[in-house]
């Protein structure tokens, strides 16, 4: 893989990054850690896991070309360079990924100092966790048509309604919640507030997955109170904001240094070919069928092609238009992965049945656990068939769905 | 050795890339071709004809040194790399033009490996030059040629020899007891016979040979590293040929789910259109950048040059087959008539799709290094 041609500065930061992660890597949990920052539920693993985004934020891992009146450790062009070591050192993932990807990027164009001053520096040290009140059991896809409610009483908003498919719901001590300010004007009726949590009427219910982990819940707003200053931006101008912290979620944004999972995609190709090879059926090793190889190696071409893609879309006259490139990172990331992952299940044959927990399961039972676990990419923050509307709506012009 | 995250498309890269798509799209309409091939004024109607290119054009092309692009400096070239020949290649995809040039460049990086001045200086005169490497049976292996070498003397028949009736000269494949050889021979030396093929915009034959004399590029024992090496280049080429060709089914397509009206809406409206095209978009987009990294590591990274290149060509060919696939189901009716121009890239992606490798085919090449 090619790597960046640097300036001296740098280069010098690149190499201080990588040292300092390999000197201050954590030694691992009791019990590991589920594969991705939105399903941590246990008290134990919170702890480690804000004590680690702490340590990496103090050290200039995290918001590194943030402002320094935000908190921020005011460098320029450094932000990616810091991301990228701390990928490929496959330290824990950073648990404030909400607040990191979409609150921050949120505030830093839409809220006031005020705002940003307050709310920038504890999601940095994860004191304060951040979750995301968009979708509602009648609105998922079809987001614009969510109902919670938010009604002005004098200085402050009442808020009634619930939400759904909260990500670290139960651990967050702040919400970016959207609700309805009018109930004739679907698009321009919608308002986006900061929400506290630890609220009377804030009620948090786990959901379990299908995997029979928990990690996302339902919200229930009842009589909510919310401080007209904890607003972001206009009344009625919540649509507009909530789609530029989706455009932050969907990969489009530059971000401040959110990891929320591990694992490199070049790192899960290479651990399914090393199990491909591990993996026997009649004395013969699975890699050695010429079927399972073009499989493997068909998705490790694709696997490329997307790094390859972020590599040509900073490139002007090679990417098709700005965000041609940019909006696809999401729909063709998480598909390739969902399918790594049943092509992990392939190879082991039967023994895919043994999940987490068996003593014979291949390695812990994490790939029938990790494929399910795939769906999340493909559904939620836009579902893979909302993305391609967005695909051939924005990027080639064809006519509008809705 | 490093790539440059650039690509090293520089602006002169750019600049030259832009003249081409420029250049193509005013002389180089595809109505022309049509015409040719209807052999009447009415493009659209009649029976497919000789192979046929602008000779004029070619004329042109070797004006502005498009021909001469990639041989080196003390050769008398420009001595650009592959990624400004990729760039070049893909516009000569977009626009589906027949010329010489596709061969003439993949023979000059081959030339490159093998060191042959006499051969380059030949390009840089303004002749072109095609590969004649293949035997009848179609392998992709180096060693798949069907003619002999005896001293400088060729006999036998080379196979798949693509645009060989706009050729100047050959490099021609031959073996012997000494292992694989590399020779070049004018295409007045040889007999030319033509292969009905289906692709409407390039043309293919069989080369004859008899007792013919021919220069030595590369001795036998030092050829099957030359083309081991310069095949990098020629997949590149070649995916770079295919990526340009998808982006115009793409463009085609998107275009006619705009405009063509069913249930009193353009069909785009609906998702059961809408998506399909963009995955021609994603497909078209991997394609593309892995041809840009594949052209690239050659240039800067010869290490990871071949793995790179396979998955350009395995890329191409899989989005080759999906683009032709999803451009002519998406049109319709239309799409599957003679009249469309739909068909005549189609045609050209299905050729070029099994070309020089399929993608089952490269990806066989890569997981036998992993």
């Amino acid at each position: 893989m090619a790597e960046q041609q640097l300036s001296a500065d740098k280069v010098e930061f690149q190499e201080y990054c990588r040292n300092w992660l390999e000197v201050n890597r954590p030694p691992p949990t009791k019990i590991p850690l589920p594969q991705a920052a939105y399903e941590v539920t246990s008290e134990d693993h919170r702890a480690y896991l804000c004590d680690w985004q702490n340590r990496c934020y103090e050290a200039g891992l995290i918001a590194t070309d943030v402002d320094k009146a935000y908190g921020g450790h005011g460098h320029d062009g450094y932000q990616t360079i810091a991301s990228g070591e701390v990928r490929k050192a496959k330290v824990p993932y950073f648990i404030n990924w909400i607040g990191l990807g979409m609150a921050v990027p949120t505030l830093l164009v839409h809220g006031t100092e005020e705002q940003k001053t307050r709310f920038l520096p504890p999601i940095f040290t994860s004191e304060e966790i951040w979750c995301q009140g968009f979708s509602e059991p009648g609105a998922g896809s079809d987001l614009v048509s969510l109902q919670t409610s938010a009604v002005k009483d004098g200085d402050n908003w009442i808020i009634n309604g619930s939400k759904v498919w909260t990500s670290l719901g139960a651990l967050s001590s702040w919400m970016l919640l959207l609700a309805r300010n009018d109930k004739d004007d679907k698009y321009n009726g919608i308002t986006y507030f900061l929400a506290e949590m630890d609220q009377p009427g804030v009620t948090v219910k786990p959901i379990h997955k299908m995997t029979g982990e928990a990690g996302f819940n339902e919200v229930f707003l009842e009589d909510v109170v919310v401080p007209d200053h904890l607003r972001v931006d206009e009344v009625g101008a919540g649509w507009k904001v909530a789609m530029s912290t989706l455009t932050s979620e969907r990969g489009a944004s530059m971000g401040v240094g959110a990891v929320a999972s591990s694992e490199s995609p070049l790192s899960a190709i290479h651990q399914v070919i090393q199990l491909a090879k591990d993996t026997k059926r009649n004395g013969k090793s699975v890699w050695d069928d010429p079927i399972w190889q073009d499989k493997i190696v068909k998705l490790y071409e694709r696997t490329e092609a997307i790094m390859q893609n972020a590599r040509r879309g900073r490139i002007k006259e090679l990417n098709g238009g700005a965000m041609r490139i940019p909006l696809q990172g999401k729909v063709v990331g998480s598909e390739i992965g969902q399918a790594l992952n049943e092509v992990a299940l392939g190879i082991m044959g039967a023994r895919s049945s043994l999940y987490v927990g068996d003593e014979n399961a291949v390695d812990d039972g994490k790939w029938a656990l990790g494929y399910m676990n795939t769906y999340t990419g493909t559904i939620s923050g836009g579902s893979s068939e909302i993305q391609r509307n967005i695909l051939g709506e924005r990027v080639l012009g064809l006519p509008k769905t809705k | 050795m490093t790539q440059p995250r650039d690509f090293g498309f520089d602006e002169e890269t750019s600049m030259l890339k832009d003249a081409v798509k420029r250049f193509l799209d005013e002389k180089s309409p595809l109505i022309a071709l049509r015409k040719h091939l209807a052999g009447s004024e009415d493009p659209y109607h009649g029976e497919a004809r000789e192979p046929w290119f602008d000779r004029a054009l070619w004329q042109e092309m070797t004006e502005l040194g498009w021909h001469l692009l990639a041989v080196p400096e003390a050769n008398g070239g420009i001595g650009m790399g592959l990624v400004a020949a990729a760039a070049i290649q893909e516009e000569i995809g977009r626009a589906a033009c027949p010329c010489p040039l596709t061969n003439t460049l993949q023979s000059t990086f081959l030339l490159r490996e093998a060191n042959a001045a006499t051969c380059l200086e030949k390009i840089v005169a303004g002749e072109s030059m095609g590969l004649a490497v293949f035997g009848e049976d179609g392998s992709l292996e180096v060693d798949s040629t069907d003619v002999t070498v005896n001293g400088t003397t060729l006999s036998g028949t080379s196979w798949y020899v693509q645009d060989a009736s706009k050729m100047d000269n050959f490099i021609v494949a031959a073996k012997s007891a000494a292992g694989i050889g590399l020779y070049c021979v004018p295409a007045s030396a040889v007999e030319i016979k033509c292969d009905k093929i289906v692709d409407l915009t390039r043309d293919q034959a069989r080369i004859v040979l008899s007792d013919t004399p021919a220069d030595v590029i590369s001795a036998p024992g030092e050829a099957e590293a030359v083309i081991t090496k310069s095949l990098s280049a020629i997949y590149t080429l070649l995916a770079a040929d295919i990526a340009g060709a998808a982006e115009w089914q793409l463009q085609a397509t998107t275009e006619y789910a705009k405009f063509r009206t069913q249930f009193d809406r353009p069909i785009g409206f609906f998702q059961a259109v809408k998506h399909p095209i963009v995955n021609m978009m994603i497909a078209t987009d991997e394609t593309r950048s892995l041809v840009y990294n594949a052209a690239c590591a050659y240039d800067h990274e010869p290490e990871t040059a071949a793995r790179y290149a396979h998955f350009a060509k395995s890329s191409a060919s899989d989005t080759a087959s999906f683009c032709s696939n999803r451009s002519t189901q998406l049109h319709g009716g239309i799409g599957f008539t003679w009249e469309s121009d739909v068909q005549v890239y189609h045609k050209r992606q299905m050729h070029s799709q099994f070309l020089f490798g399929d993608g089952s085919w490269h990806r066989q090449k890569i997981a036998q290094q992993l």
